[in-house]
């Protein structure tokens, strides 16, 4: 590349490096500012001093999660609803994937099937029908409320489609020759070819569950059956409902809120994602540009 | 011959995910039919009183619809302007980097946010910008008095818009990077040597290359005008910006399951759902003709 070394084009890079750099900040602040208040001391962070460094130095917050059993029963019921609902619904994506994938020539009904699940992508019958079928099955409190409640991930049935559909014909065709039927195919031949592909898409999905709190909070009764998310949005967001709050009684409320404590479990919580962004980072980029993948 | 009677074996494979897809999302399309009816969870949808399209017109007497209909566009469409344009600036800008591995750190860093759950991040914005927080320990040093940030209606709609813009501008850049990775490094070469300065080149070179991407984001995000967001809002309001916080998903979540108004909110969430609809279906039409664009 021509190398622009004019006054102005320097001036540009130097501003342009220290924007950027300036962004990268802005992104990781707040994630160390919540680490910093989580181990500051009660008094400091309650009042407010903490800015760039933890003042003073406290482990209580930890400690008293590590007897907090309700945080712990909630982290496993994450766990759970994160290796289930992934698990589950890459086996369904993929079954769904692969008949959709055939031209139609082979498989007469597949435009049929398509438009239904386009018509489910795009539409839904909102909140309220959802939540009162979901009661009707008695799934209420149950980890399968979380697990099949969200339904099926019709886009990443799309994407992974179009990922089988892109592989050369060849392939099924020199399988069908050898004589596979349709499950080897799919198990022998099309799964290995896509790997990475499937590592996106199982990604995305336990990404949804790990961070997913709304299904979490209204498919449950009982506090003992929230998923870490919700058990989170319920101690640091929990403002009473009501038109009359005024400002005062807002401030009162944030008085009372335990900083230390509350930055402790939300950190706690980050610490599974910052663990497995690495290999995120990996496959997802791949997994974007899929979602742009035509014939 | 042989190849179709493959198909009974498709259909089984399919059918695991079909029930799975009839018992969460047909079945309860079917709890449309409340939005028209009375509904009383003791009589069922079969025995409830039909009121023709009376919660719709209740819905829209009610004052709370109209504020509620305007912050959703204002939000929703604040959302869809900033997140085309931040990314595509943030894009260029990355591109223009020189040093490979800061580009590369760069990248890194802003892509994170994206995956943390609204739960931690509004958290952490509160922790920001809340009362105790640090900026207002930061205007403490400058002598300024506290303010309530998270609680002024004036400011709730930019704070919303701004912290989703600054969490998704890093993810939304990808799309844009992976257009630019496409650039034959030639033009930029041919353009150099004719005399072009590095502005000329961002502008007849990089910019080109990401029209149709900007374009067809655009034509796509049309869908999503009625949806401002219900896990921000939801986990960064409180009844103090109702005024200019509340939105429609916010609101039917209030109405049904916290009010248990059941038809109320569901003839709320049904005109939601059927002008999206309608708009994701008027958008896939236009990014088809236009840009050759299909999801199948």
């Amino acid at each position: 590349m021509v190398r622009n070394t004019t006054l102005g084009s320097r001036a540009f890079d130097i501003a342009n490096i220290i924007l950027l750099g300036l962004l990268v900040i802005s992104c990781i602040y707040p994630l160390w500012y919540t680490f910093c208040v989580s181990i500051s001391e009660k008094s400091a962070a309650n009042a407010g001093l903490v800015t760039l460094y933890p003042i003073g130095f406290s482990l209580t917050p930890y400690k008293e999660i590590i007897n907090d059993s309700m945080f712990f029963n909630a982290f496993w019921i994450s766990i759970q609803r994160t290796v289930l609902g992934t698990g589950f619904a890459l086996l369904m994506t993929v079954l769904m994937a692969y008949p959709l994938a055939r031209p139609q020539k082979d498989f007469k009904t597949r435009n049929i099937f398509m438009w239904i699940l386009v018509f489910c992508m795009l539409f839904s019958g909102g909140l309220i029908p959802w939540y009162l079928t979901i009661q009707n099955y008695h799934l209420i409190d149950s980890i399968w409320a979380l697990v099949l409640g969200g339904g099926v991930p019709v886009f990443d049935v799309i994407l992974i489609m179009n990922f089988f559909r892109n592989l050369p014909k060849e392939l099924n065709e020199a399988a069908v020759v050898d004589g596979a039927g349709p499950w080897s195919v799919l198990f022998r031949v099309y799964i290995p070819c896509s790997i990475p592909v499937l590592a996106a898409v199982a990604l995305f999905i336990s990404v949804y569950h790990w961070n997913e709190f709304f299904n979490g909070l209204v498919l449950s009764n009982t506090q003992s059956s929230y998923p870490l998310q919700t058990y989170i949005q319920q101690l640091v967001v929990n403002i009473p409902v009501g038109t009359n709050l005024t400002p005062e009684q807002y401030k009162k409320l944030s008085e009372l809120s335990n900083r230390t404590l509350n930055s402790a479990k939300v950190f706690i919580a980050m610490v599974p994602m910052l663990i497995v962004y690495p290999f995120l980072q990996k496959y997802f980029v791949s997994g974007i540009m899929l979602g742009a993948v035509k014939e | 011959m042989r190849k179709l009677g493959h198909q009974k074996h498709y259909y089984l494979m399919l059918l695991p995910g079909m029930v799975w897809l009839v018992m969460f999302s047909i079945v309860p399309m079917f709890g449309i039919l409340m939005a028209f009816q009375n509904y009383n969870p003791g009589m069922g949808l079969l025995k409830s009183e039909w009121v023709g399209l009376e919660n719709f017109k209740y819905m829209f007497q009610l004052n709370d619809s109209k504020t509620v209909i305007t912050n959703t566009l204002i939000i929703a469409v604040g959302k869809i302007v900033l997140n085309l344009i931040v990314p595509l600036v943030f894009a260029i800008l990355l591109n223009e980097l020189r040093n490979l591995r800061y580009k590369k750190l760069v990248q890194t860093v802003v892509y994170l946010p994206h995956f943390l759950s609204w739960v931690i991040m509004s958290t952490i914005v509160i922790g920001i910008f809340g009362y105790y927080g640090v900026v207002n320990t930061v205007f403490g040093y400058f002598g300024v008095d506290p303010q309530l940030f998270m609680a002024d209606a004036g400011i709730f709609r930019q704070l919303i818009v701004g912290t989703d813009v600054w969490k998704e501008f890093g993810y939304n850049a990808i799309i844009y990077l992976a257009a630019l990775t496409g650039v034959n490094p030639n033009l930029y070469e041919a353009a150099a040597i004719d005399g072009a300065n590095r502005w000329q080149l961002i502008r007849h070179v990089t910019l080109p290359a990401l029209t149709t991407t900007v374009v067809l984001l655009g034509v796509l995000s049309l869908g999503s005008v009625l949806n401002a967001g219900f896990d921000q809002v939801y986990n960064l309001y409180n009844p103090l910006v109702y005024s200019t916080g509340d939105i429609l998903d916010t609101w039917v979540y209030r109405l049904g399951l916290q009010n248990l108004q059941f038809s109320l909110a569901t003839a709320a969430g049904l005109f939601k759902s059927v002008i999206s609809f309608v708009l994701i279906y008027i958008s896939y039409r236009l990014a088809y003709r236009y840009a050759d664009y299909t999801i199948f």
